[in-house]
This record gives C-alpha cells, structure tokens and sequence, in this order.
C-alpha cells in the first residue's frame, strides 16, 4: 500500500499548513504570518480548505438536502482538494512560491475518521498530495474553540457539530462531543505525522513570534518575489 | 464470508450476504453494450426478475458538474478521478444496495472498471484506482464485451457521424490526428482491462458479431446465477494471432482505417 504523504515534494517552492479545530485561531495566525513573509519581499500564495468552485456548490446542495454519507462526503472533499492542489497548489509550488493552506489533507484525515470512514482508505486517496515543509497544529480545548464562536457570534453549523452523526439532538453537545473526537484524531496525527504543536491558549502575538521563529531556517536564502522575475 | 465490497468498509452499509444479484456488463463505447443490456433486461424481467439498471454518471449529485467539466476540459486527472468517484459511490449507496437488499438483480452498464481504467490512462497508478474503489460492491458476474477497435471504429462512426472527443481520449494529447488518438486510446484503455480479466475476473464475450450471437453468450453466462444450468457453450473459434508491438499496430489501424 501507498505511504501517504511520506514523500516530501522536492519542488523549490515551500509548503506550509495550518491544521486544527474551528476556532483555534489558526486562521488569524496564516494571516499575519503571510504579511509578515510578503512584508520581506516573499510572494505567498494562500488557499483555504472547500475553497474550490467546482465542488463547493455540490458540497452545500448535498448538505442541504442530506444526500450526503460518509463516503461521498469524504470523496467529495477528496475531490475539492484535489482541484485546489492541482490548479493553486501545486504550480506555485513548482514555481518556487511560498504556499500557505489553511487546512490540508489532514483536515480529511480527522474528519473522514470521525465519520467512520477506513483511515487507510481515506490516506491512499489523499496520497497524491506530499508532505508539507511544516504542519502547524493549533491546539487549544474545544470549550475554547465554543466559547470564541459564541463571543464571536458565529453559527455552529450541522457538519461543524457532527449532527449527521446523531451524537445528540442537542447541537452545543454534539458540537462538543464531535470536535472532542476531531482533537482525538489530531492528536493521534500529531505523533504518527509529526505535526507541530503550536499551544493556542496564549496570546496572539505570543504564538505568532513562535510561528516566525521556527520559520526562519526553513526561508533562509528563499529567493523573494522580485528576485524570481528579474535578473540581477 | 466473502468481503461483500473490494476490501474498503462502507460505514453505514449492510454487512450480512444481499439476495439481490448484481450484474456488470463492460466494454469499449460501440462494443453493444448499452443494446446488451436492454436485450438482458427485458429477458430477466420475462424469467421473473425485478430488474434495477444503472450506469456512470446518473447520480443527481454530482453530473452537472461532471458536464460542465467536460465542456470546459479544465479539471485535472486526479479531480476528474475523484469526481467520478462521488457519482459511482452516490449510486452505490443510494441506488445499487438498496436494490440489492430488496432481493432485486441490479445491471449496470458499466462500473468501477471503466472508470478505473479511464484514471489509469490519464496518469493515476493502478494502485491508487484500485484502493479509491475498494468500497465498491463485488458484482456476482462482470461481463467484458471484448470488440476490435477497427469495429468500434466503425460503430462509432454509424451513431456519431463522427468519433467523439473523449471517447478517443483528445484530452491526453496522444496526437493530433482524431483517427490516431482514438486507436492509441482504445489499445491503452485495452491494455488496462486486460490486466483487469485476471484480477477482477472478467468473463469476455466475442462483442464482434451480431446482437443475438453476443446475447446468447450473455445468457449462457447469467443463467447460472440463478440456478439455472447452463446451456452449453459452442466451441470456441481459436484467438487470432498477435504480432508487432502494441502502438505500431494501433498505428498500423489508424493508417488503414
């Protein structure tokens, strides 16, 4: 069987994922991240998770009517992530770009996990994708990932709280019994994939000046944008 | 037991044996498939059978975007794979298994070989086909319809006026020529369904002659499954023989065609 994601991509561009539950902060983070790389002539490409046009249409149709089962589910995001890394991906990756994702295979990983699907099953699919130069894991407990949506005043939405699952009627305690399974699963990875945990209970700037600190080595002598489109 | 599926657990799917028979008949387009299985439906359903037909890209969820992939020929191979995938697995789940627990037979014209085959050629390993589709149901026959290209060819030519783009796989630039790329498509498709016979255990039917011949072969092979004996197979005429490399002999079909 395929070893997924043991490969690294060998491309001169850099690959970098923010992983980790809704409302950990990892987002936040890749922003200020990407101003702080293109403040330093870095050009930086970023994509987020479901952020494919083809499928995304498919992806809400299905959950709204409920078509969706595990396996489509997991397919169907399979299907979205793979349009992403084929088309905004991949290319800037070969170009010699920096390349930041806001969530990457390991987002299927825990989720299609979670929902039952065969996780060997689910990694040969993904297996097309390599692995990344770093994988940041925002962890942070789920109580504080619901209390920052609360403040917020986000809308936990029926996949977000596994409510397709029939954890509970209830969607604060499914939310909360379904993410608790997600972090299972994301710490599980942490080990056997060797993600980099980034603790998300501290201040923002705290975690940032982290984040710019062990990047440092990896984009030493990156060459930046205006060296890559002229000479001299 | 044997595994109901091709290795992959389908959460929420059945576990115990299905009454229902599922029936797969593969080939090439032009090979008579879509005549064959109109000819086997009305024949199982005259036996008694409930019959459920299925087929590639019938699922609600996902066809208009496969659609609208193929007018805009943008996705890449390994999207256009797992597309694919969603519409097989949509069917599966909501179609084919439910059919098959109410003790229906479920043919389908064309399944998870086709499919595999077309990611194969674009590029996936087969590795990586076989696993993606190893949440497939087993049929309890799959039957090739094994035509020569040169008649595909001419088949296609009598339904389209012409020969179709993706059925003469344009969009992996084997060449220029329509005539060209067709042939050096179907020997590639070929070369996968072959290595297919042995691992998923074809049974090949001489697709070359008329309808009723293909029929009776069809039905000799689809009898016993339900228990009926089968008739006795004619003898087999001996295998033509083959020579020269596989491209230079496509290419020898396209020069000649």
């Amino acid at each position: 069987m395929a070893e997924p994601l043991s490969t690294s991509h060998g491309y001169p561009g850099r690959l970098l994922v923010f992983e980790g539950l809704d409302g950990s902060g990892k987002s936040t983070q890749a922003s200020l991240l990407g101003k702080w790389l293109q403040a330093q002539g870095y050009r930086v490409f970023f994509t987020e998770w479901n952020s494919s046009d083809l499928v995304s249409s498919v992806i809400r149709r299905g959950k709204k009517k409920g078509l969706l089962t595990p396996t489509t589910f997991s397919l169907l995001h399979a299907t979205d992530f793979a349009d992403r890394f084929e088309r905004r991906i991949l290319p800037p990756l070969r170009a010699g770009y920096l390349v930041v994702c806001d969530r990457y295979a390991y987002t299927a990983f825990v989720r299609d996990a979670a929902r039952g699907c065969d996780p060997n099953w689910v990694r040969t699919i993904y297996s097309f994708a390599p692995q990344p130069d770093r994988v940041f894991y925002f962890r942070v407990p789920v109580e504080v990932t619901l209390k920052r949506k609360i403040a917020s005043r986000l809308k936990i939405n029926y996949y977000e709280a596994g409510m397709d699952l029939g954890l509970s009627e209830d969607l604060y305690e499914s939310y909360e019994r379904f993410q608790t399974r997600l972090q299972k699963e994301y710490d599980r990875l942490a080990e056997t994939d060797r993600l980099t945990i980034v603790d998300s209970t501290r201040p923002v700037e705290a975690i940032q000046k982290e984040l710019r600190a062990n990047l440092k080595p990896l984009i030493e002598n990156f060459p930046t944008g205006a060296r890559l489109m002229h000479d001299g | 037991m044997m595994d109901r599926t091709y290795g992959t657990r389908l959460p929420g799917m059945p576990t115990e044996p299905l009454t229902g028979k599922l029936v797969v008949i593969e080939g090439a387009d032009g090979s008579g498939r879509s005549t064959e299985v109109a000819l086997l439906k009305t024949w199982l359903e005259v036996e008694g059978h409930a019959v459920v037909d299925t087929g590639l890209r019938r699922s609600d969820l996902v066809s208009a975007e496969i659609d609208g992939a193929k007018q805009g020929h943008t996705l890449g191979a390994t999207t256009m794979a797992l597309l694919y995938s969603v519409d097989f697995a949509d069917q599966l789940e909501n179609k084919i298994v439910p059919a098959l627990s109410a003790g229906s037979t479920v043919l389908a014209d064309r399944y998870i070989y086709t499919l595999m085959a077309r990611a194969i050629v674009r590029g996936a390993s087969r590795e990586w086909a076989r696993e993606l589709y190893g949440f497939a149901w087993r049929p309890d026959l799959v039957i090739f319809l094994d035509a020569r290209p040169e008649i595909l060819l001419h088949r296609s030519i009598a339904k389209y006026g012409s020969l179709d783009y993706w059925e003469s796989g344009m969009d992996l630039c084997l060449s220029r020529d329509l005539f060209e790329s067709f042939f050096l498509y179907q020997d590639l498709l070929s070369r996968e369904f072959e290595w297919m016979t042995d691992k998923y255990g074809f049974h090949r039917v001489d697709a070359n002659r008329v309808p009723e011949e293909v029929h009776s072969d069809v039905q000799r092979l689809v009898a016993p499954l339900y228990g009926a004996a089968a008739p006795r197979r004619p003898p087999k005429p001996s295998p033509p023989s083959r020579s020269g490399s596989r491209v230079s002999r496509a290419r020898r079909r396209a020069a000649s065609a």
